[in-house]
């Protein structure tokens, strides 16, 4: 017998957080990916980092598009929002549903095909909203969903499952985002949650639109010789030049880093991301300098991963469009609406 | 017959087994409970269907070599079971008219009825044992010196039990005539010598010879039955479950008092004085202990129950089976063979009184021995226990053994009414599980046979295992010593005495998978998640050898040639 969902039974010493639940309380329905598939461990990395910051479960709003990444946003949080869009519409979904309630944290999550083809636009224009949410790409450089076509993030060169070559360059939703202003870029690798969780959880503090876009191999399509989106290919070509760790309000930093090792950013919420520069030549602060780093770290067909950029002194999507600070779903309903009256004055300046 | 294999008596021992096993079930580390792995085996015991034709049987060419066993007690039967089947000629000698040894004299019949040991006895006993009732050895000597056997076992058990001498013990024949040695009453009891006790009956000790007593006691007229403790509950020798059964009972267990007299009145005894004992305790030592006082339980008739000794009235200080101290032979733990080559020793006879299950296990080693010893070999030269493994992998989502875990608690056992089961002596308690029950009952079995088995070379290190593990076995890290590994698993290591299971070095970052064995509930999810079968789910099939595993002649095994 089998396909059985995973049993209830948790190991009694699991850890508690603050608001007294463990990682299971923040699991969902059960994955029906592939085995092995690194979009399963992105979701074990958000559970971890959701049930690490203690956020209520009814506090998550989970957004997606199509794609097998974004299917994902049912095997976490079941306790959650959620909304599964059409393909590449996610971020207006994302933007629409910020605007309407600030209360909640947005986590989109979607695919390379989603996010850099048929949804390029909506991506973009999420980024330049600023909306407050962490933009998840899971990307293995092909469509999953539809069977391995190479997608717009395959790289020139890299082979498909059957042997053809990839002619057509990337795009990198890195290198985009940093050029379209986003302020929190971060690269990881669904492989190495150590990196992943506190990327996780400092974009789903960060005032603003955050992007982490993880690499996360398709093992049916993608992960064999010749991919340079495989298990093997992004370890070996996998260059952190930044480690965050995340830090929680009112909580001393005790490690100790070099002299110009360790800088902390401090959110808005209080906490800090202490950043541990691996390479001490490189500032996560300075946008300029990034694209060109990224792009030379390109040439030599490395992936760099980390916090690659933060800025917290940009205004959010909130600040900018004046949102109401109350959620549109407690608003008294003579509120929301302007009244017959009312109407009939908006509709006399059209006339 | 798979019952049967190691355990012989699946009937009798599904009903009245000291369960050794049931605390080492692993089911007990994720719930309270473990299977009820003894009334499962009642259950396949009691459904069977007709088994004679798969029963082992004895060769019609013998092999010239004769073998006395003495005594009838699960010891010796086990024996000539394993013996039988070589060609050996087996002899029994029983003191008493019936074989079974405390099986039969001792465990009541409302525990263990006659019929399933009859039947059982008999498949062994069948097979052309000469089993030579009423015939007590009263020399081994003499039985040497008839060299009518080449080797001879001792399972005469433990007989005696042991006395309380306080004042008032042997005042007249009246007041000895009411107080009785537990063993000796349940004898006579089970013979229909003894038919009846007082009203009011004091049981003194609290192992389970004392539950046997008073729930006799019950059942023979006794209105008012007391088992009298020296300390406190966590200090009782007798089964939860057996305390449990006399508490159903109504029978009272009365704690701290320890025995100080027999009172006597007129030549007849009137009651017992008790001193009424204080400690003071640190979980299961006592630190201090302090008499509080004296109190008198009036009673009619009072059994002992305070433990057995072996004793060997008929084995001859001159044969060369040699004696410690305290008159308990010097048996080899291995082989069960005695200072003197030709006689083994089994059962509550070789180390003292333990369990039936004991006495079979016993049985089996001293047959391996007996069996090479009359071959002319050495006995320590023993066949190893033998681990095969095999996948349980059928298809894509398939696994061939239920891999579910079942969140059912501990079936209950079934009784016949309170009313009911005291108007005869010989009504079975148990009922035995239903069929839902057992059905639910095996489903809480956690597979333990069914191992997680890695292979490090297959892994490409995409944490799906790790992920789906629900009691979070697993972990990928950097690779350390334990003690320190133990400090970066995924959660808590709880159960330090079992060893971590670390792999070899990963191929792509040289980390090494680490399983905490402790809370797995072989659900198979990392190796249904894992897309290269690194992980795979393994039936291990141990295999135990007995002495019919041995080749006829005992020479080294061969290998099997597959055509
Ligand atoms: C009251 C009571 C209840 C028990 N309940 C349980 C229980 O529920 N579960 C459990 O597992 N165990 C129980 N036991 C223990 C169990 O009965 C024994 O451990 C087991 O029977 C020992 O087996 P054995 O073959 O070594 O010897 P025994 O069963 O003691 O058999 C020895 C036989 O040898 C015979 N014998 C002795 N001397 C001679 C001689 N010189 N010549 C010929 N024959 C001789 C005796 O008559 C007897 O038949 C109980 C014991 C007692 C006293
Ligand atoms: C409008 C529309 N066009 C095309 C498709 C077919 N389609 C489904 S998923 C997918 C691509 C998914 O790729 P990606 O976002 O990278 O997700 P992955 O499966 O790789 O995680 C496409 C093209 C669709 N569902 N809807
Ligand atoms: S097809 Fe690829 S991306 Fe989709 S579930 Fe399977 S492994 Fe994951
Ligand atoms: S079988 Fe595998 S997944 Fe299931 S509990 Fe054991 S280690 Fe965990
Ligand atoms: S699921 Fe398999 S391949 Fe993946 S980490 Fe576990 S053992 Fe390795
Ligand atoms: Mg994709």
């Amino acid at each position: 017998m089998s396909f059985i969902t995973k049993p209830k039974i948790t190991h009694p010493g699991l850890p508690k957080n603050d608001i007294g639940l463990t990682r299971r309380d923040y699991e969902g329905g059960m994955s029906t990916l592939c085995a092995g598939c690194g979009h399963d461990s992105v979701t074990a990395a958000v559970i971890e980092a959701v049930w690490g910051l203690s956020i209520r479960p009814e506090q998550l709003a989970k957004l997606s598009g199509i794609g097998c990444s974004s299917k994902t946003t049912a095997y976490f949080d079941s306790g959650g929002h959620g909304f599964n869009g059409v393909h590449g519409r996610m971020p207006s979904i994302a933007t629409g549903a910020a605007a309407a309630n600030r209360d909640l944290y947005y986590v989109g999550i979607s695919g390379d095909g989603d996010t850099l083809s048929i949804g390029f636009g909506q991506f973009a224009h999420a980024i330049r909203r600023n909306v407050n949410m962490l933009y998840l790409i899971e990307n293995n450089g092909v469509y999953g969903l539809t069977k391995g076509q190479f997608s717009a993030s395959a790289d020139i060169g890299s082979k498909a499952k059957r042997g053809e070559e990839n002619k057509q360059p990337p795009v990198d939703p890195v290198m985009t985002a940093l050029m379209l202003g986003a302020t929190f870029v971060a690269r990881s690798f669904s492989g190495d949650k150590e990196q992943l969780v506190p990327l996780i959880k400092a974009g789903l503090r960060h005032n603003g639109f955050a992007l982490i876009d993880v690499l996360s191999p398709c093992v049916t399509f993608n992960d064999h010789e010749g991919s340079t989106k495989s298990y093997e290919f992004v370890r070996d070509h996998y260059d952190e030049v930044v480690h965050a760790d995340f830090v929680p309000p009112a909580t001393e930093i005790t490690a100790q880093y070099a002299e110009g090792h360790a800088l902390p950013v401090t959110l808005h919420d209080g906490s800090r991301i202490l950043l541990r520069k691996l390479d001490p030549s490189y500032d996560p602060t300075d946008r300029t300098r990034a694209i060109g780093y990224l792009r030379e770290k390109l040439q030599q067909g490395e992936h760099v991963t980390g916090l690659i950029y933060v800025d917290q002194s940009s205004s959010d999507f909130h600040a900018v469009n004046n949102t109401t600070a109350t959620p549109l779903n407690q608003m008294a309903y003579e509120k929301l609406t302007p009244g017959r009256k009312g109407m009939e004055k908006i509709m006399g300046r059209y006339r | 017959m798979v019952n049967r294999e190691s355990n012989v008596f699946p009937g009798i021992l599904g009903r009245v087994c000291d369960r050794p096993c049931e605390p080492a079930c692993r089911r007990g580390r994720v719930e309270e409970k473990p299977v009820a792995i003894c009334r499962l085996k009642r259950v396949a015991a009691d459904h069977r269907d007709d088994v004679t034709q798969f029963l082992p049987r004895a060769p019609r060419q013998k092999n010239g070599k004769r073998v006395a066993c003495i005594g009838a007690g699960p010891a010796s039967l086990t024996v000539a079971n394993d013996l039988m089947p070589l060609g050996y000629d087996v002899t029994i000698f029983e003191k008493w008219g019936t074989p079974g040894g405390l099986m039969r004299t001792n465990i009541p019949s409302f525990r263990l009825p006659a019929s399933v040991l009859a039947e059982e006895i008999g498949y062994i006993v069948d097979m052309g044992v000469d089993l030579r009732l009423g015939t007590p050895i009263e020399s081994l000597k003499a039985l040497l010196d008839s060299r009518e056997f080449d080797a001879v076992f001792v399972g005469s058990g433990a007989p005696k039990g042991k006395d309380l001498s306080l004042p008032g013990r042997h005042e007249t024949q009246a007041v000895e005539d009411h107080i009785h040695i537990g063993i000796d009453w349940l004898e006579s009891v089970a013979f229909d010598h003894i038919k009846s006790i007082g009203k009011r009956v004091l049981i003194i000790g609290v192992g389970n010879t004392a539950m046997d007593c008073c729930r006799s006691s019950l059942r023979l007229g006794a209105t008012e039955v007391k088992v009298m403790a020296r300390k406190p509950r966590n200090f009782f020798k007798a089964s939860d479950w057996e305390l449990e059964d006399a508490e159903d009972e109504n029978v009272e267990i009365v704690i701290n008092h320890a025995p100080k007299s027999f009172v006597v009145e007129n030549g007849k005894l009137t009651g017992m004085m008790f001193d009424r004992m204080e400690y003071q305790l640190d979980g299961n030592k006592i630190l201090s202990e302090k008499v509080a006082g004296e109190v008198f339980f009036p009673c009619d008739d009072v059994i002992l129950a305070i433990g057995q000794e072996n004793a060997f009235p008929w084995i001859e200080n001159d044969l060369g089976v040699e004696f410690d101290k305290w008159h308990v032979p010097k048996v080899d733990k291995l082989t069960f063979q005695s200072s003197r080559p030709d006689v083994f020793f089994g059962g509550d006879a070789a180390f003292g009184p333990k369990n039936i299950i004991w006495a079979v296990e016993h049985g089996h080693q001293a047959a391996i021995s007996l069996h090479r010893f009359l071959q002319g070999q050495s006995v320590r030269e023993r066949l190893p226990a033998l681990l095969n493994l095999s996948s349980r992998k059928m298809g894509l989502h398939e696994w061939s053994y239920k891999n579910d875990y079942n969140p059912v608690e501990r079936r209950l056992m079934p009784h016949v009414d309170l009313k009911e089961r005291f108007k005869k002596i010989n009504i079975e308690v148990e009922l035995g599980f239903n069929a839902e029950q057992a059905a639910a009952e095996v489903q809480r079995c956690l597979n333990c046979d069914v191992q997680t088995v890695f292979d490090a070379k297959l892994c490409i290190e995409c944490d799906a295992c790790i992920d789906i593990c629900p009691v979070d076995c697993l972990t990928m890290t950097a690779n350390r010593p334990e003690e320190e590994l133990r400090q970066h698993l995924k959660a808590p290591s709880r159960n330090k005495t079992q060893p971590l299971f670390v792999s070899s070095a990963l191929k792509h970052t040289a980390r090494v998978m680490v399983k905490d064995e402790d809370l797995c509930v072989h659900c198979g999810l990392c190796a249904e998640r894992c897309p290269t079968a690194a992980w795979d789910m393994q039936k291990s099939t141990i295999s135990i050898p007995h002495a019919s595993d041995e080749s006829p002649s005992c020479t080294p095994p061969q290998t099997l040639k597959i055509a």
